[in-house]
Parts: C-alpha cells; structure tokens; sequence
C-alpha cells in the first residue's frame, strides 16, 4: 500500500519540464532530483516529500526518451504518478526503471494538490482519504508485472541469463 | 493453423515488417512480441546511462558490436567539463567492446541525418534507438522506435527487444505542394489536427501522391516528428526516390513492403495539401499551430536556428540560401544554421550556400544538436523568441523557461530572419516559385 500527498498537474508534461536538458550533463539521481519539475513548479524539488504522488493529465512524460526523467521523479521521493494516459516512451522508461505509474482518468479529475492519496496495486485502487472516494485501475499486464516482479528490466533480462554477478 | 488461415489479411506497413521479421504470415494489433534488431543506437546523452546499467549486469560482451551505433551529437563539440566526460564514457566503451559505429568529432553528425547517410539503416529493419527521434528512419520503410537507456542497455545483451504490435493511423496527403511549402509544414499541419497524444502508442502511415513527390529530405522531417504526435512509428512506403537516396549507402539488400489499402486502421486521415499554408506552431506545443499568415500581431524575435534531425539537411539549406541570397539577417536576430552532417555541410561549402549564409550574417555551426533542446550553441535569455526548424517548442526547450520557441520549416525562418519577425517569403518580395 502506498500512500502520499498529491500534487497535480496538467495535460502534455513533457519531459523538458520534468528534467531540463541543461541538468543532462549527468546521470547522478540524488543530482537529478534536485531539478525535478522545476520547469513546471520551481520550488518542486524543495516541497516534494518522500512518498508523494504526483497526479496528472493526458500524455504526461511527452517528447524525448531521456530515461533521466522516470530516474528524476523516483529519486525526488515520488513514490508512484497516477495520470490520465502517458507517452510511449516514458510507459516504457518507468517499468523499466521501477517507477510506478497508473493509468486512472477518473482518479486525476477528481483529485486536487494536497490531497491525501492511498493506492493498492494488487487490488488495483485508488483511495482519495481527502475527498472520500475510491478509484478502481486496470490491472498492469502479466508480462509488465514479470519485469516489476524481477526488479526491472536488467534483472529480468539476466535472470534468463543466469549472469555470475549478483544484481 | 490460426496463423495459415489468417495469410491473407491484409497488413499495414507496421505490421508487415514485424511479421516478416519473425517470419510468421500474420501478426494481429495489440499482440506483445520480442523480435531482434538490426540496429540500436544511443547519443554523448542516453549512451552513458546505458553503458552504466549495462556494466552493473557485469556482461563481458555485447550481442553484436556491429549493430551498435553510437553518435556523439548532442552536447558536442562538448560544452563543458561534465559533457566531456560523457563523451569519455562512450568512447572507452567504443573501444572495450569494439563499437565499429562510434562517431565523435569531424566525422560526425546529427545521428538522424548521420545513419542515414551512412547506409546503416535498411527498408525493413528494426530499430531501437535511446532517442526519441529514432522515428525518423521510417521515411526508409525502417521500423524504428525510440526507446530508454535500460530498453538499450537490455537489447545490447540480448539483441532483442519487445513490442506490442501497434494499431495503425493512416495520413493520406494528395494535391500539389503550395509554393514555399515542406514536409514541416505537412506534419505540423497535421500535428495540429489531431493533438500531441493524437497518435499515443500508434503506427502513423503516411502515404499519397503528395508524399510520393516529396523528397527523401522532406520525408524524413515527417517521419521525424511522429513522435510529436505521440506516435510510436511513422512509416511510408519505399519507392524509387527511397532506392535512389540509398544507392551506394547501403551494404546490405532492402526489405522492401507495400502499402496496402485494405488493411484495417485505427482511423484514416486524408489531407488536401493544396489548402496547406506556411505555418508556425506557437509556444509551448507542437501541436499549436496557425498560418503565418494568420498570426493576429508582428511578433518580433531575437533568434533564429535553422538545423536540427529535423531540417538540417541539404535540401533545407538550399531553401534558406534561395532566402538570404543577396539579403542581411536583421540586426536584432542571431540566425544560426546547423548543417547536419559534414557531408551535407560539405556540399553546402561546394554549392556555395555556406559564403551565402555569412554574407548575409548568418552564423553557421559545426553539426550538433545544440540550440534545439537547449544544450547550447544558440541559448535563450528570459524573454527571448525565436523560430527554429527544430521539432520542440516547450517550455524551457531552447533556454530559459520564460523563453519561447516558434516551429516552422526553412523558409518561414529564413524569411524571419530577414524581417525580424515571423513572417513568409513573399513578405520579402519573393515571388512563388515551385519548391
């Protein structure tokens, strides 16, 4: 069960304001967390605290496919982003990185920053405790859970590998 | 039994290229496969995050060091002490793993415009690319996505990688080209007719006779931006245009697929590019786009960045040069042109167009990203405008946040460059002429 504070934002958050590319001279997380949303909300990084959710519309994590952006949000303590739809990449970038992302429209509209959120991954349920309402999501596929489930995509990959090194 | 029966479905571009390369008859949209790749890439910015997450798998060896291409293109000629150490990473892991495809310094080039050029990328090939703009290769008939640092890292060890077989949006183009008018004016068009999720996790077809006429330069500007409509691939068809941009490029025989109308799509958009205009998308969406001639104000700008994966090549260049030929760049703009490759800026040297560029004050740039996502060579102050044939007008995109960017093709910033505001050829006096 994971649960945090909300804070909302809107449609098409790129991946520009999620982490500017002048900060891409590095791929420090604790250094990339710092500039997390700064684009959008400059005083983000200072006010996110561990275990928050970032909550947002239609296709967040549009244009580039800098894996920096899923690596800045996971290492700012955002614990998991609830969104209307996300772009391809960044779909991908997350699973793959092991940042949690839901697929939940019903539950964007009808949240609002500060308020107190609890999800339920297995039961696949969103809980707004602030507004007393309950949000169910798809389930994440079998395929997508398997990678989840080995820690990532690297961990899956050399679980088939049986590579000598312990990861 | 299921797959025989199915033989005769009929396919899109998308579909057929994966069924092909796993050779099975018929793939349906939606089923998850893991198919191998003919190429991946990743640049001096995705490469380095790759390389670490490769390394902690503590593999000794990639899958094929052939089918690795790394471009050092983004930050380069490095801007600072940390971009230079990223270049470093790449370039020793070029050599431990024996990368025969390592580019960095006077060889190389935007990766877009760079592979391409290079023969790497075949019609019917498979590409991952740590870059969103990996898309561009579809004007190839290539399927080519981009992908993260871990999907790379993961697919340098495995030579494979997995997809789910993407519904297709079909764009049929027909009419003739308005004077002035390019393959950045067709796809920003279009970007403005269905969104910037318009085509979220979807195969995007582009195909017409309007598309058929356009060159390989113009195509690859379309297939580009596919990615700004949310895209996952923008494919079209291999014709004799395509065969003749890849003769003496390319080592290895084409798969070549046809497009057949009767497969099913997602939905089917037709445009009459004869009622295309010049047009600018606005601050801070591709997607929001008007005629230039529409634009209610003079909006004056400071900058102008004419290069880029999505119109650095020869052909936008030529466009450029037709514009400043004879002309000066406004004294309140900095009009900074981009040749994507050395070889495109070395038969820009050899026609002439790069003594045009200086007479009329431009300022001409080694190849590099730069400018377009805000690395350098060309940054914004707080306030500032500019007009770019880049492919990204978010916030904070080219500098400051509180700086913005106008998207065109070549003409609508050459011309803008001369005014000092956004503005079309014909505002210079210039006459229509055919492209």
């Amino acid at each position: 069960m994971l649960k945090g504070k909300a804070w909302k934002f809107g449609d098409n958050i790129d991946t520009d304001v999620i982490i500017p590319a002048r900060y891409l001279n590095t791929t420090d997380p604790a250094e990339l967390a710092k500039h997390c949303m700064e684009d959008a909300d400059p005083d983000f990084p200072k006010k996110v605290k561990k275990g928050d959710i970032i909550v947002a519309g239609r296709n967040f994590g549009c244009g580039s496919s800098r894996e920096h952006a899923p690596i800045a949000i996971k290492a700012s303590g955002v614990s998991c982003v609830i969104a209307e739809s996300f772009a391809r990449i960044f779909y991908r970038n997350a699973f793959n990185t092991g940042l949690l992302i839901i697929e939940c429209p019903e539950a964007v509209r009808e949240t609002e920053t500060g308020d107190l959120l609890e999800v339920d991954i297995e039961k696949g349920e969103i809980r707004n405790k602030t507004k007393k309402k309950l949000f169910k999501f798809k389930p994440i596929p079998e395929f997508m859970r398997n990678i989840l489930d080995d820690g990532g995509l690297i961990p899956h990959i050399m679980k088939k590998f049986q590579a000598s090194c312990n990861i | 039994m299921k797959k025989a029966l199915e033989k005769r479905k009929p396919m899109t571009l998308a579909q057929k290229i994966l069924a092909h390369k796993l050779s099975v008859p018929y793939l349906e949209p939606g089923e998850l496969i893991e198919v191998p790749v003919d190429l991946t890439l990743a640049n001096d910015i995705t490469a380095p995050l790759a390389i670490k997450i490769f390394e902690e798998t503590c593999m000794n060896r990639v899958f094929d060091p052939e089918k690795i291409a790394l471009v050092m293109d983004h930050f380069t000629p490095n801007k600072d002490i940390k971009s230079a150490e990223q270049v470093r990473i790449c370039r020793e892991f070029a050599k431990r793993y024996g990368i025969k495809h390592y580019y960095e310094g006077g060889v190389c080039g935007i990766e877009h415009a760079l592979l391409p050029e290079l023969g790497l990328v075949a019609p019917g090939d498979i590409v991952i690319g740590a870059d969103s703009h990996t898309c561009t290769y579809g004007a190839l008939g290539a399927f080519a996505t981009g992908v993260g640092s871990t999907d790379l890292a993961a697919a340098w060890i495995t030579g494979k990688t997995w997809f789910k077989v993407p519904e297709t949006i079909r764009f049929v183009y027909y009419g003739k080209l308005r004077p002035w008018v390019t393959g950045k004016d067709l796809i920003l068009y279009t970007i403005g007719d269905i969104g910037v999720d318009g085509a979220l996790y979807k195969a995007m077809e582009f195909v017409g006779v309007a598309v058929k006429s356009l060159s390989l330069a113009d195509r690859f500007t379309m297939a580009n931006m596919a990615i700004e409509a949310g895209g996952k691939v923008g494919l079209m068809e291999v014709d004799h245009k395509t065969l003749k941009f890849l003769k003496n490029r390319l080592s290895k025989e084409p798969t070549i697929f046809k497009v057949d109308i009767l497969a099913p799509c997602e939905d089917v958009r037709e445009y009459d590019v004869s009622q295309i205009d010049l047009v600018v998308a606005l601050p801070h969406l591709p997607s929001n786009v008007k005629k230039v001639i529409d634009l209610p104000q003079k909006i004056y700008i400071d900058q102008v960045v004419i290069g880029s994966c999505t119109n650095g090549r020869y052909e936008d260049l030529a466009m450029a040069a037709k514009i400043l030929k004879g002309r000066r760049v406004n004294p309140n703009v900095r009009c900074i042109i981009i040749p994507a490759t050395p070889e495109i800026y070395r038969t820009a040297l050899r026609k002439g167009l790069i003594n045009t560029f200086l007479e009329a004050g431009a300022i001409v740039s080694p190849p590099t990203c730069g400018p377009c996502l805000g690395g350098h060579m060309g940054i914004l102050a707080k306030g500032e405008k500019a007009v770019a044939t880049t492919n990204r007008n978010f916030v904070g995109r080219m500098g400051h946040p509180e700086s913005e960017v106008y998207l065109s093709g070549p003409a609508v910033a050459a011309a803008s460059a001369v005014l000092g505001y956004i503005g079309t050829p014909e505002e210079l006096g210039l006459k229509a002429k055919e492209n």
